[in-house]
């Protein structure tokens, strides 16, 4: 069981210098190969400095975080960590360092010493995941925040990576940019087997995730489907959290004594449901 | 107080390779107490119209007129009225730079050379308006307080010179659901006590179909419709072609419809879909063939 988690929080603290209280408390966790992981959070709640934990950018006060099979607070092992977990940020414009895309993607694999025959195949190929194969010669400043992220995330594909922790990737795109970056990161996930750690305030992003993780105060207070965990709106809502629009009307019409059946999460949840409240004999059929 | 956009013509990069045009004959009126959306994508020229607004560009052609008065006309006093237009930038957090709360809020007043007493006042009013407590927070560094604390600091900055109008650029964009909340219930007061004409960019739908009265969407340019969130909201084609989308009330109204149900067409609200199926339920209760595909 253990052999076979991806990334490993045991146990983990973490207290940023002068702080009065830890940022992160006692969390333990365990992702597993090819999972879609959401993290939700409110600002503040400790949920930057757990990505941040899985990258070995900080190193636990207490605890340990295994990643794939490596221990993030062995200095030795920061580059073996870092090229198989990937993280991309909120900001588009603070993470491309190069002044045309294909360079940009060269950069991990360069640092990493990769010989020059084998990068331009790789590159390629990490442009195409992303569907910027067209853009390879273009400056990144004439990109929409979309396509920035998917520039981003085709430098760490090129590095072939295990697992990629997104902080809040979306954050700052607009509606189709974030589903370009979302659908990008789903087929990544699916298609190629790549573990994901979503970090979010999104929650129909969430809802689409195998698990969610609710930090609170530093704390994993719940775990669960997005179903299991979205069914708990009171809690959720002291958390300064919410749920998917879908969930939340469902409840309130739940409350008002129409039988819908818990853990509704989309619109197509919504229809189906309505269809075997109001007209059970065509659902039937 | 009123603003007039007149054939807004706007290029970056004039007389160069690089000239692309970003606001292409843009005509548009802000009336009086609007509460105003502009939506569009990344690109579509809303941020660069907002700058417009308040004379932080000058326009490549056409006027921007405010109260009747040319923005960049020669002989007209341009401070005395952009002060009267507030701009709150995209993550306005950035810009805090003074040890307190209440100095950093002082900044704008001090520089109209107010007296320190209506300096005192403004910091109070300012706060009070984003619901920052003045006793517990006016000596506090901004830097010790959360995301969403430190973005009402920043629009208790723009508060505080009184604007008439006020504009905010994306002011939901990465806060968690309550300091979103916080944000939103403070916009929505401000404009239903104090009567601030209000236009806000947003990505958010849904931010949208709580407060805006008007909408206006943007595409390459030029304005791609307007009206009020019920008008905009039923044309999901419309916005899908814009690259934006509609609240999940109104796509769970398109849904439901095209199922059979017999809905308006353009609801948008989630109240509205509550009483709307609840009405359904209640039919289909008591046996009644009303509203049912089935």
């Amino acid at each position: 069981m253990q052999t076979d988690a991806q990334v490993r929080l045991e146990d983990v603290s973490f207290t940023y210098e002068e702080a009065s209280s830890p940022a992160v408390s006692h969390a333990t966790a365990l992702i597993r190969p090819g999972e879609f992981v959401a993290v939700l959070g409110h600002n503040g709640s400790g949920k930057s400095t757990l990505a941040k934990l899985m990258n070995a950018l900080y190193t636990p006060t207490e605890g340990n975080v295994v990643v794939c099979g490596y221990d993030t607070a062995d200095e030795k092992l920061v580059w073996e960590i870092r090229r198989r977990a990937g993280m991309i940020f909120q900001n588009p414009d603070n993470q491309i360092v190069a002044t045309v895309v294909r360079e940009d993607v060269a950069f991990g694999l360069e640092n990493l010493g990769v010989p020059t025959e084998e990068m331009i195949p790789r590159i390629d190929k990490a442009l195409d995941a992303v569907r910027m194969t067209k853009y390879a010669d273009s400056a990144p400043h004439t990109l929409s925040g979309g396509q920035k992220q998917r520039v981003a995330i085709a430098g760490i594909l090129a590095m072939e990576p295990s697992v990629i922790i997104a902080d809040e990737a979306t954050a700052m795109l607009d509606p189709s940019g974030r589903l370009e970056v979302l659908d990008t990161i789903r087929m990544l996930n699916r298609a190629k087997g790549i573990t994901v750690v979503w970090i979010t305030h999104f929650m129909e992003e969430a809802a689409l995730a195998d698990r969610i993780l609710v930090i609170t105060d530093g704390e994993i207070k719940a775990e669960g489907t997005p179903a299991e965990i979205f069914d708990r709106v009171e809690e959720m809502q002291q958390m300064h959290l919410d749920v998917p629009p879908m969930t939340a009307l469902a409840d309130v019409l739940r409350k008002e004594g129409m039988p819908l059946r818990r853990g509704i999460l989309t619109v197509e949840d919504f229809v189906q449901e309505v269809e075997k409240v109001l007209c059970p004999s065509k659902s039937a059929t | 107080m009123s603003i007039e956009v007149r054939h807004l013509t706007h290029c970056y990069s004039e007389g160069s390779a690089m000239r692309t045009v970003a606001l292409d004959d843009v005509s548009l009126t802000i009336g009086d107490g609007e509460f105003i959306g502009i939506i569009g994508h990344t690109g579509s020229g809303k941020s660069t119209l907002v700058q417009h607004l308040n004379g932080l560009l000058k326009p490549s052609s056409g006027q921007i007129l405010v109260n009747g008065q040319d923005l960049n006309g020669e002989h007209v006093n341009r401070r005395a009225l952009r002060q009267q237009i507030g701009l709150v930038f995209q993550y306005p957090e950035y810009q805090l730079f003074e040890e307190t709360v209440a100095r950093d809020i002082a900044f704008g007043p001090k520089n109209q050379g107010l007296s320190q007493e209506e300096i005192d006042e403004r910091v109070r009013y300012a706060m009070s308006c984003v619901h920052l407590d003045y006793e517990k927070y006016s000596e506090r560094s901004p830097f010790e307080l959360s995301g969403g604390q430190m973005r009402r600091v920043a629009i208790a900055g723009v508060l505080a010179m009184k604007p008439s109008v006020l504009i905010l650029d994306e002011p939901t964009a990465g806060l968690d659901p309550r300091g979103r909340d916080r944000i939103l219930s403070m916009l929505e007061e401000l404009h239903a006590r104090e009567s601030t004409t209000i236009v806000m960019v947003s990505h958010s739908m849904d931010d949208m179909a709580r407060l805006a009265t008007r909408l206006i969407v943007m595409a390459e340019g030029k304005i791609l419709a307007t009206g009020t969130p019920r008008e905009i909201f039923a044309q999901e084609e419309m916005m899908l072609s814009a690259g934006l989308g509609v609240p999940e009330a109104a796509r769970l109204c398109r849904a439901l419809r095209a199922a059979g149900y017999d809905l308006p067409g353009d609801l948008y609200r989630m109240e509205e879909l509550k009483e709307h199926l609840l009405r359904l339920w209640s039919a289909r209760k008591s046996g009644g063939k009303e509203a049912q595909p089935c």
